[in-house]
């Protein structure tokens, strides 16, 4: 059975992954908060490929990259079709009755800029990472307990159901359903998301049974045995100067 | 004989619909392995989820460990004594990576992490599962989800075994290994399996769930007259017939 593309880590280069997850946690917060502090278009720019080298430097694969900014365009892509149109500015184009603006196309591009700055360092520091380990390092900084163990849940059953949705789709195949814009198809779509509904709240009953066969009374517990060394201390404090440059050159300027 | 670890009186149990159980008198021994046999939707599911209280009876009494349980609070207890084996290891496999999910019934019973983690790792090496420790839980082959499934109860040390289909879905190798290790172990045990081999290696008692009513089945070996269709492939196991009751075979030197 196929298992969610999205759900896999990247792949790296082995140095980033000798980091702790925590570092590699903090790092990306930083840099965002850096990345999004930036108001100069040019700087935003420079960020967003800055961001790009790093990550193509640390060894993430143009291809593996490529494919998970897809899921991200979409949207990117309506965020610049609306907002040349949506603030006030001098007119560049008319477009009907709608009025696109420089203001608008400024804020468009450091929208893309920002949100790509920011992206590629997750990518790289943080999509490399097994969610269960980037869950443990949640953990570990003091996240609750409760959003930890949210996020843990969802992965591992978003997959069971993503399973279970694949078997009926293919059981749906098997019997010659083509999806088509029609009544039947959609009667039939709506009965495979109503028994993945149904599926998932038996499921969700028979796990809570087998917690409590084994002693649940409100209370996960994680184990893990990461451990923070020198040279994480060393590439923290290495990072500092990296992530305050921008900041740094924008109040300069 | 000693105390019977678990006895059932006159139990009856209905889902909305239709009735399940009626009347069911039970009584499990020490050092029983009872083989619980049925048609399916028979209730042999359900028998099980009675025993440790995850269902609640409309009449009848259970009695665990030497005391009548009722309340959730003393089913809690049976649950730790009494290890269910559920029949999708999806189910029973929720943590993040194995061995977390084997010290969660230890670290919910009370013990330390360390200690927890510790009979996690003895229960691992006793499974022969060592390499799978840090292994993600829902990246597991079926049959692997199915030993560590196993692997989960058992780190519970419970003094009863509730096996729910132990070796459905399993390869004939994995299979055989999951049978050959619940042979030697020491618990009292109940199971349900549609694995004829399973049940003629492992029980010396069975059980047979017949239109609601539990009856005390008869365990004969006799030889018999039948055709077998092997498989030879690469990846198949070996096809020798380990069974005392299996010596008539048309070929020769088996």
């Amino acid at each position: 059975m196929s298992s969610l593309p999205l759900l896999a880590p990247l792949a790296t280069s082995s140095f980033l992954n000798t980091l702790d997850p925590r570092l590699r946690v903090l790092l990306c917060l930083a840099w965002t908060g850096s990345c999004l502090s930036l108001e100069r278009l040019s700087l935003q720019a420079l960020a967003a490929l800055a961001a790009l080298g790093v990550a193509l430097l640390l060894g993430l694969s143009p291809r593996a990259l490529l494919r998970r900014l897809v899921v991200m365009e979409g949207f990117m892509l309506l965020v610049l079709l609306l907002l040349p149109f949506s603030m006030p500015g001098n007119p560049v184009f008319t477009l009907g009755n709608l009025e696109a603006t420089d203001a608008g196309f400024a804020r468009a591009l450091g929208i893309l800029f920002q949100a790509h700055g920011v992206i590629f360092m997750v990518l790289i520091l943080l999509g490399t990472l097994e969610v269960v380990t980037l869950g443990h390092a949640l953990a570990r900084l003091g996240v609750p307990d409760k959003l930890v163990h949210l996020l843990l849940f969802t992965v591992r059953y978003v997959q069971v159901l993503y399973e279970e949705h694949l078997r009926l789709r293919q059981a749906m195949r098997a019997r010659a359903f083509v999806p088509g814009t029609n009544r039947h198809s959609w009667n039939s779509l709506g009965w495979l998301l109503g028994m993945l509904l149904v599926r998932s709240l038996e499921r969700a009953s028979r796990i809570h049974e087998a917690m409590k066969c084994r002693g649940f009374h409100g209370r996960f517990y994680l184990l893990d045995d990461g451990a923070w060394g020198r040279h994480d201390t060393l590439i923290a404090l290495a990072a500092v100067p990296l992530v305050l440059v921008l900041p740094l050159l924008e109040s300069v300027l | 004989m000693s105390e019977p670890l678990i006895r059932l009186q006159g139990v009856c149990f209905d889902y909305p619909s239709d009735p399940v159980l009626r009347d069911v008198d039970f009584t499990l021994n020490p050092g029983e392995r009872v083989a619980l046999a049925g048609v399916n939707g028979a209730g042999k599911s359900t028998l099980l989820r009675l025993l440790v209280g995850l269902v609640k009876p409309r009449a009848g009494r259970i009695h665990a460990f030497g005391q009548e349980r009722r309340s959730e609070a003393d089913f809690r207890e049976v649950r730790a004594r009494a290890g269910l084996l559920f029949q999708d290891s999806d189910d029973q496999l929720f943590c993040p990576t194995v061995l977390e999910d084997i010290a969660f019934g230890p670290l919910n019973l009370g013990r330390s992490a360390g200690e927890a983690r510790a009979i996690a790792e003895r229960v691992l090496d006793e499974l022969a599962l060592s390499h799978l420790r840090d292994r993600v839980t829902h990246r597991l082959s079926g049959g692997q989800k199915r030993l560590v499934s196993l692997a989960t109860v058992l780190a519970m040390e419970p003094e009863v075994l509730l096996l729910d289909e132990p070796t459905n879905a399993l390869d004939e190798a994995t299979d055989e290994r999951l049978t050959d290790y619940l042979k030697q172990l020491p618990q009292a045990m109940v199971f349900i399996s549609h694995d004829r081999l399973l049940v003629e290696k492992l029980a010396n008692r069975a059980v047979i769930l017949e239109a609601g009513k539990l009856k005390e089945a008869v365990m004969h070996r006799h030889p018999h007259q039948h055709s077998h269709l092997h498989i030879h492939a690469p990846g198949l196991a070996d096809h020798s017939h380990p069974l005392p009751g299996h010596n008539d075979h048309g070929h020769s030197g088996l």
